[in-house]
């Protein structure tokens, strides 16, 4: 996994809560078999004014030019601003691979939702929660600002803003370090594999019959 | 010292390591694997040389994206007309088979919707730990035991490890207590639910389900309930074992049998909330209050029952929310202030993870006898959520019951729930559908979703509208 210890990029705004997975990643886009290339078509319905699939042709497609990564001042952008509860709905990790093969880096928010925040820690994505009002003071410093970027320093568990302010954010401990080394969490859980082998002889000592199903 | 809940006593059970970082190694019983989530995760394993830790704990059958059309279905995998969609059906046939994963497969007698399959084959245990790489997974909590959707590194994870890394989630106890009215049903309460507490509403908790009302419901009433606890924000929905969970669970293909089944059921009934348990969160609601539900919105939260009116979005004070109810609306091609019976259906949806159980095909079947769909209803898709099911209704004379309504009687999947395969709805096209979740675009690009009960449902396809089942003659 890629890790993520700074991070300098553009801002851009998405002014709405609740943004669901099937925003992020329409459906039909989930009969890929692959990790990648899914990044044309991410906020497909928001973003384009026709119908995608996977495989076709982005280029041509005509653009709402309304939605924030179609203009012209959130080219390049790599820090994702929202509201509360983003990435609600499925537990598809094709969201966070759209939003990574988009070019995304880091998502603020004043709250995720549980499965699209522990499937970003998976990919090298670091979701960051902030309070509500400092998420909206955020969106008028975007708003009022065109090239708005923010730097995002995970070790220190800072973000700098350009006119010199410093916002803390908190994540826990593990995912801090797996995602600062870009460490393969297999490989880390099996270095317990012992521990694991020796609750299994035990679980199955107190479960005998959750070992006697497929025969 | 205070009791355990449900939650804690399973998350003791299977507690590997616990990490002074606050994770914690928790050992996964049951692993449910589908075509969609799935292929990234056994290439992983593939690039990395890593062979999976235990076999036996793993059960796949195709799901999201099987066509339900007879005509596309009878010749399996090969007369999938996508040829995506047939690549990734047959990836899970090559994946299971490299790997000696037991599936069921595309027209398999036990092939159905992963969270129909799981338990109505006993794969599913009370007690067990079930992860599955969909976020519905939450319906198996149902059997008492600890069941939540995982990501696709997560199935690797749990392919190569047979454990996750977890953080222990809160405590939430959702207590609905009373008789329910007639024409109430379990879809009905968990949508009050729903509307009660928010989509964010149960984030960082395991709820589990009590009180008199979901101690009356059947299992798979209990399975619907569980179903759409991540619509409220919670990946892990739960129901104390009673003796319906047992007489559910004997004599399942994979169930214990013998002395296992008698060991088992000792423990089973071991796996209930302490009395004395401490609860992070309490909410309760009364079930004489709930009504049959309806959605209105893009959010499982945009909600009223039956007799209520759309919301206004300038009543609302908070900025946020009022700016979401407009967009909902626009979306929807809806105003605020009507009343839900006024929204007109062009087609109608029965099935899904969350209601395409016999008792659902049932209830579905009670209101559509004697009955026809509406002109203006273009079609009503019923999908059996899996081979079983399916054959129990045809036993029934169900399907007959369905088919001289006008209705479409089709083969087991997901279906329009999410709407991979072609069963879609048109732009603008507003569905009542027994699914989980009325998201902009789930069940088609522009398509309007209206969450109901499989009776409401029925009740839209013979009226042409939104319409309190209640109401209808003779039901």
């Amino acid at each position: 996994m890629k890790a993520f210890t700074t991070h300098k990029g553009i801002v851009a705004p998405i002014d709405l809560a609740n943004i669901d997975t099937d925003m992020i990643i329409p459906k039909q886009f989930l009969k890929s078999i692959n990790r990648t290339g899914f990044g044309p078509y991410l906020f497909d319905e928001m973003r384009y004014e026709d119908e995608g699939w996977y495989g076709k042709d982005c280029a041509t497609r005509p653009l709402k030019k309304e939605f924030p990564l179609n203009q012209a001042r959130y080219q390049g952008t790599s820090i994702l601003l929202t509201r509360e509860n983003f990435g609600c709905g499925s537990s598809r990790e094709h969201a966070p691979w759209a939003l990574d093969d988009y070019g995304i880096r880091a998502i603020i928010a004043p709250s995720f939702a549980d499965i699209f925040y522990n499937n970003c820690f998976k990919n090298g994505l670091l979701p960051i929660i902030l309070d509500k009002g400092t998420v909206s003071e955020l969106f008028e410093e975007v708003e009022a600002n065109p090239g708005y970027a923010l730097e995002i320093d995970l070790a220190n568990q800072v973000i700098r803003r350009g006119n010199g302010g410093e916002i803390h954010f908190q994540i826990d401990a593990f995912r801090k370090h797996c995602l600062l080394e870009g460490l393969d969490e297999i490989g880390l859980t099996l270095q317990s594999a012992e521990k694991i082998q020796a609750f299994e002889t035990g679980h199955r000592e107190r479960q005998p019959w959750m070992f006697d199903a497929i025969r | 010292m205070a009791g355990k809940t449900l939650y804690d006593k399973l998350w003791d059970a299977h507690l590997v390591e616990s990490r002074e970082d606050g994770t914690a190694l928790i050992y996964i019983d049951r692993h449910i694997i589908h075509e969609v989530t799935s292929p990234q995760a056994f290439e992983g394993l593939r690039l990395s040389g890593r062979k999976p830790w235990r076999i036996d704990t793993n059960v796949a059958t195709p799901d999201h994206n099987v066509p339900t059309d007879l005509d596309e279905r009878k010749g399996g995998i090969d007369t999938i007309v996508d040829e995506v969609s047939r690549i990734q059906v047959r990836t899970l046939d090559n994946n299971c088979d490299e790997f000696g994963i037991k599936e069921f497969k595309i027209n398999d007698h036990g092939q159905g919707i992963v969270h129909v399959m799981g338990p109505e084959q006993g794969f599913t245990l009370p007690g067990a730990t079930v992860v599955c790489g969909d976020s519905h997974t939450a319906t198996h909590g149902a059997l008492g035991c600890l069941a939540h959707g995982i990501g696709t590194s997560e199935v690797e994870h749990v392919l190569a490890t047979q454990c996750l890394v977890a953080s222990k989630m809160k405590n939430m106890l959702v207590k609905v207590d009373g008789k329910l009215g007639p024409g109430v049903t379990a879809k009905d309460v968990i949508l009050a639910i729903i509307g009660e507490i928010g989509t964010a509403g149960g984030t960082g908790y395991a709820i589990e389900f009590g009180g008199s009302t979901i101690r009356d419901l059947s299992v798979e009433g209990r399975m619907t309930i569980c179903n759409m606890a991540i619509e409220a924000g919670a990946r892990v929905g739960l129901v104390a074992v009673d003796e319906k969970t047992i007489d559910y669970m004997e004599g399942r293909p994979f169930a214990p049998s013998s002395d296992m089944w008698d060991k088992a059921v000792d423990y089973w009934r071991t796996l209930h909330s302490d009395d004395d348990a401490h609860f992070d969160a309490v909410i309760e609601l009364n079930a004489a209050d709930i009504e049959p539900y309806v959605s209105w919105g893009t959010s499982p939260e945009m909600v009223v029952p039956v007799s209520g009116l759309i919301p206004r979005p300038e009543e609302q004070s908070d900025e946020t929310r009022r700016k979401g109810y407009q967009r909902a609306l626009e979306y929807m091609g809806l105003e605020g202030g009507i009343p839900v019976t006024k929204i007109k259906i062009d087609k109608v949806f029965i099935g899904s993870c969350t209601n395409s159980r016999i008792e659902d095909l049932r209830a579905a079947a009670a209101v559509a006898k004697g009955r026809k769909k509406a002109d203006s209803i273009q079609k009503v898709y019923v999908v059996p959520g899996s081979h079983l099911v399916k054959e129990q209704a045809e036993a029934e004379g169900l399907d007959k019951i369905f088919m001289e309504a006008g209705m479409d009687w089709r083969e087991p999947g997901c279906s329009m729930c999410l709407a991979m395969n072609s069963d879609v709805l048109g732009r603008g096209e507003h569905c009542a559908s027994t699914s989980n979740r009325n998201f902009e675009g789930r069940q088609g690009a522009g398509g309007r979703t209206h969450l109901v009960s499989p009776a409401m449902a029925v009740a839209a396809a013979v009226t042409g509208y939104i319409t309190d089942v209640r109401a209808l003659p003779n039901v």
